[in-house]
């Protein structure tokens, strides 16, 4: 099963790699990872979504926890929780039709066209990563010149908190 | 006080009561070696290999429960010492290992002698720091002590560039008291609901077992262990790393289990209905297959790790605290119970135990006109009252030695169990006798093994340390041709040592004294003469034979009712049907 988890971790050179390094020599999957500093510039925010049995989610949960620079991680797939990814997609519009067609694809999905350079367009899309999906399926007749996913970021819903 | 940062290293593993440094110089260290020379309240001893240094280290940690250190230098010095780093991080053993790394404004250019020694050792450590301002070297080696020996131990790497170790740039110095990590909080007590429940379980048990590995050998929890297992009257089994923490002689003892266990500690692991497991990490030569491990019992695991936890086998009371702290809060909460143990299921499951003891799988052939190993293992302990340190290296040696050298006390049996490093030995031995000068140390080795680290024969010399070398010679990488015979057809690829060397000569040029024994009548006063000579490294080469065998064996992915037993023991059966 897909779970998103978070961890808290400590703003320092390599901590990055020692999740990483984890994920890869034990053998853990990772479908994304993103990483930034906190409101707090001493910890950084990390989400990894990933997959498997219970048994293995369990095991990533608890040697994420015993790296020492992880100060706190949460599975937030266990309760109600908002998930997000932003997308930047460029495509090429030089034909008048396709800019029609893909300022309405935009709104449809409550994108935006964020950049016109020499008829190439870049649209910004937010959502769950099917939404994204959904709408890079729906851009078949444009030309797609390039795309950039952040990766799934998440957070719990109400007063659950990954905090310190 | 004003120190430089070279000094500051050195001045912290002072103000940590550290009293030997087990190293090898460099470029990158030589400040640090300068703040060496000026001082004589840590001692450093010299190897000549890093891979020694860290052994050594690892064996003085070993047998004193104190962390071991080594200092080496960047590049080559540090990736010397990664399997040493390696093999302290699989048996959860307390390390600071001090590397040296370029100036820091090389970092990163590919300098001479430059490696990610934080990168390269972090799949191996328990933690890891790259220092970057002399300020920060006291807080860190600080930090790195706590972190190596508290919760489960472990090894930690602290990389030093350079320049921060500058001697003509002082500052200011104070070694932190205390230090707290936010993010490292080991748990110590294990919840008391769960210590109920535990309690519950054991009271209600017919066939219940204990089986405890190396935690309880490093909680210092042995009295607890054995007085736990006394109260109970419950049968007791040790993994290859936790032999000694109960005397092998009680008699609640089954000896060790697993792939080489005991017929009788194998056979009550798959029979029991209710195991104990203390400090021990369910590792796979212990379990065999997991499909069939333990297939009728309720699991308790007691493990300071909570990753261990469910790692490979779901258990149904998962503790999480530091053994010592648990037994003794189980002993009480038993002593609390209006329950007692089932005098009568207990009864019979003794009996049952008492069968397949009964049959006497560790024999071997005592009339061969060949030393068997097996043997020699046997007189050292009689002739070292069972009362010695004793190191390995790893193969059928290290087996035998485990399976015929009964352990009464923790701390004694010294040997690379989750890594399975050869050329530990040797090393190893030089530490426990540094850290016990009085105590008798030998290291029991093939000659296979010794031949991997056999240059630490040079630093035995020069620090005067009188290990016992006990070599059985088969000339063979006897475990790998063990294998091959049983599953390759006796195809012996690559395991036939040609062209070794005259141990005794070698020996001797090291200024040691050599002895070669070939016949089963001499072992015993060869053994004698050599533990005689208090002040001598004796090599002893025991010509032994070369077909001997490891018995009993599981093979991998079979479970612990399938073992293959010596002829002429007890058939193999499966008690399942007794149990339906």
């Amino acid at each position: 099963m897909r779970h998103i988890i978070s961890i808290l971790i400590e703003n320092e050179a390599g901590a990055l790699s020692r999740v990483a390094g984890l994920f890869s020599a034990r053998g853990y999957n990772i479908e994304s990872l993103t990483v930034a500093v906190t409101e707090d510039a001493s910890l950084s925010r990390m989400t990894i979504v990933t997959s498997g049995s219970e048994n293995i989610i369990e095991q990533i949960n608890k040697q994420l926890n015993k790296l020492v620079d992880v100060v706190k991680v949460a599975d937030i797939t266990e309760g109600a929780h908002i998930e997000r990814e932003l997308m930047m997609v460029k495509v090429d519009a030089k034909e008048a039709a396709s800019r029609d067609e893909l300022q309405r694809l935009a709104d449809i999905f409550k994108g935006r066209i964020i950049d016109v350079s020499d008829n190439i367009f870049t649209v910004e899309l937010t959502g769950e990563g099917e939404k994204l999906d959904s709408f890079l399926k729906a851009l078949n007749d444009v030309l797609i010149i390039e795309t950039v996913r952040s990766g799934a970021t998440g957070i719990a819903r109400g007063k659950k908190a990954l905090q310190i | 006080m004003k120190l430089s940062g070279g000094e500051i290293v050195i001045q912290s593993l002072k103000d940590e009561g550290v009293e030997y440094v087990f190293g090898y110089p460099g470029g990158a260290v030589l400040h640090i070696y300068d703040a060496i020379y000026n001082q004589s309240d840590v001692e450093h001893i010299l190897v000549r290999h890093e891979q020694g240094a860290t052994h050594a280290a690892d064996g003085y940690a070993r047998s004193t429960g104190k962390p071991g250190v080594v200092l080496v230098t960047s590049g080559p010095g540090a990736t010397n010492a990664i399997t040493g780093i390696a093999t302290a991080h699989l048996d959860s053993i307390p390390l600071v290992v001090i590397t040296g790394q370029v100036t820091s404004a090389f970092i990163g250019s590919d300098a001479f002698q430059e490696v990610d020694s934080v990168g390269i050792s972090r799949p191996c450590v328990k933690h890891n720091f790259l220092v970057k301002r002399a300020e920060d070297i006291a807080e860190t080696m600080k930090k790195a002590f706590h972190i190596a020996t508290t919760g489960r131990p472990g090894p930690v790497v602290v990389d030093i560039p350079k320049d921060i170790t500058d001697p003509s740039i002082k500052i200011d110095y104070e070694y932190p008291k205390e230090v707290s990590i936010r993010s490292y909080n080991p748990t110590v007590q294990g919840n008391q609901r769960q210590i109920k429940k535990a309690v519950e379980l054991i009271l209600a048990a017919k066939r219940p077992m204990i089986y405890s590995g190396g935690g309880v050998v490093l909680s210092n929890a042995s009295e607890e262990l054995t007085a736990f297992t006394q109260q109970l009257g419950f049968p007791i089994t040790q993994t290859l790393m936790g032999l000694g923490a109960y005397p092998a002689s009680g008699k609640e003892s089954l000896g060790m289990l697993g792939m080489h266990g005991t017929y009788e500690a194998n056979m009550a692991m798959h029979d029991c209905d209710t195991l104990i497991a203390i400090g021990a990490r369910f590792d796979d030569r212990v379990t065999g297959e997991l499909e069939q491990f333990c297939p009728h019992a309720k699991i308790i695991h007691i493990d300071i790790d909570p990753s261990s936890i469910a790692k490979n086998v779901q258990v149904d009371v998962p503790i999480v605290g530091d053994v010592k702290h648990v037994l003794v809060d189980m002993s009480k909460e038993l002593k609390l119970s209006k329950t007692k143990p089932d005098a009568k299921a207990l009864e019979k499951w003794w009996k049952q135990i008492n069968t397949w003891a009964s049959g006497n799988c560790l024999r071997y052939d005592r009339n061969s006109a060949l030393i068997k190993p097996q043997f020699v293992v046997e007189e050292l302990h009689k002739v070292t009252n069972g009362d010695a340190f004793i190191t390995s290296d790893v193969g059928q040696h290290q087996m035998f030695t485990a399976q015929f050298y009964p352990f009464e006390k923790p701390r004694r049996w010294i040997n690379s169990g989750g890594l399975g490093t050869m050329g530990f030995g040797l090393p190893a031995a030089l530490g426990v006798q540094l850290a016990h000068k009085d105590a008798v140390v030998a290291c029991v080795t093939g000659e296979a093994s010794i031949q991997m680290c056999i240059q630490e024969l040079s630093t035995a010399l020069q620090y005067n340390l009188p290990v016992k070398i006990i070599m059985l010679n088969n000339r063979y990488m006897g475990m790998v041709r063990q294998w091959q015979e049983f599953f390759y057809e006796s195809r012996y690829s690559q395991s036939y040592l040609k062209a070794l060397p005259d141990f005794v000569k070698l020996a001797e040029s090291y200024g040691h004294v050599g002895m070669q024994i070939d016949k089963p009548a001499d072992v015993n006063g060869a053994l004698t003469e050599a533990f005689a000579m208090k002040d001598k490294l004796v090599f002893m080469d025991f010509v032994t034979d070369q077909t001997e065998n490891v018995y009993p064996m599981i093979a991998a992915g079979k479970g612990h009712h399938e073992m293959h037993l010596q002829a002429e023991c007890i058939p193999v059966q499966s008690s399942d049907r007794e149990l339906a």
